[in-house]
């Protein structure tokens, strides 16, 4: 599969993400030129994690307004698969890809730690080899990751099971005890409507190896190759 | 009474947070000049005439910014 890397100034994850794709998965994996994007050869886009443009004004609002991240809507909105993870999931949602919006976390510090997240629905091009409600547990690393929806939009997310990752307890148990930064309903990650855009605050991509502790990303990697 | 304090940054002062949103806009059309980004502070204050202590005190750095009462 050919995957192209996001690489905004600011980016910091994209060589983890590079890794994880080209040297453990063997896939067909390379950065995109923010000067000069194109995209049309690409099977999934990634964006990785960081702080595009140092956050300015709104973390990820510089990034969606450059000519990649308009390449990026357009690329989404021909039903391609893209990823944002962490900064790349705030980028999505000021890009309207994705619903919502990625708030200072509450109580309002940078976390860095490792969670357990229950994938609330498998039937998705990102979650599919998993099981239902299994419990997995990956790494968080962000200051603004407070999912935000009005009561409204987050209707529109629950009915139609666009939920794909919540916060839980290591029994998979979804309350506030478990709820690192104040997100609405646990929510970790959500796809859009049409199911070809995925955005998640966990980094999936430090998860892929027994060596970093985690493995337990892998299958995200895995559920969009297969 | 409700006070509402800008904070902005002094002039001169190089802003990369202003300058990235500058060149942001001009990608995409626009054309500006002399962008700057400040904060708001609102508060509710018994004596409105406290805001200028207030600020100076707690809420500003002289060096770097300079701000009005709303």
């Amino acid at each position: 599969m050919k995957f192209g890397i996001c690489s905004f100034p600011g980016s910091n994850c994209d060589y983890d993400t590079l890794y994880v794709l080209k040297d453990l998965l063997g896939q067909d994996a390379k950065f995109i030129d923010v000067k000069n994007p194109q995209l049309l050869d690409f099977d999934c886009i990634i964006i990785p994690g960081g702080f595009s443009f140092g956050d300015y004004l709104r973390a990820g609002l510089i990034a969606a307004k450059t000519a990649l991240g308009q390449e990026i809507y357009n690329f989404a909105q021909r039903g391609k698969l893209v990823v944002g993870i962490c900064n790349g999931f705030q980028i999505l949602t000021e890009l309207k890809l994705l619903p919502g919006a990625l708030l200072k976390n509450d109580p309002p510090k940078f976390i860095c730690d490792a969670v357990y997240l229950r994938v609330e629905n498998n039937s998705s091009s990102f979650t599919k080899r998993y099981s239902q409600k299994e419990v997995i547990k990956m790494p968080i690393a962000h200051s603004q990751g407070r999912y935000f929806a009005t009561q409204e939009t987050l209707k529109e997310i629950e009915d139609n099971s666009l939920v794909l990752l919540r916060y839980c307890g290591p029994e998979g148990e979804i309350s506030k005890e478990f709820n690192p930064n104040g997100s609405l309903g646990n929510i970790a990650g959500i796809m859009n409507k049409e199911g070809n855009v995925f955005g998640l605050m966990p980094h999936p991509e430090r998860a892929c190896e027994d060596i970093l502790s985690f493995r337990d990303g892998l299958m995200i990697w895995h559920s969009i190759i297969s | 009474m409700r006070v509402r304090i800008v904070i902005m940054p002094r002039e001169g002062l190089l802003d990369p947070e202003a300058r990235a949103i500058e060149e942001m806009l001009r990608q995409n059309g626009v054309e500006v000049d002399n962008l700057k980004v400040g904060k708001i502070v609102e508060l509710e204050l018994k004596n409105p005439d406290e805001a200028k202590l207030i600020a100076e005190r707690f809420l500003i750095n002289p060096v770097i910014e300079e701000f009005s009462i709303e």
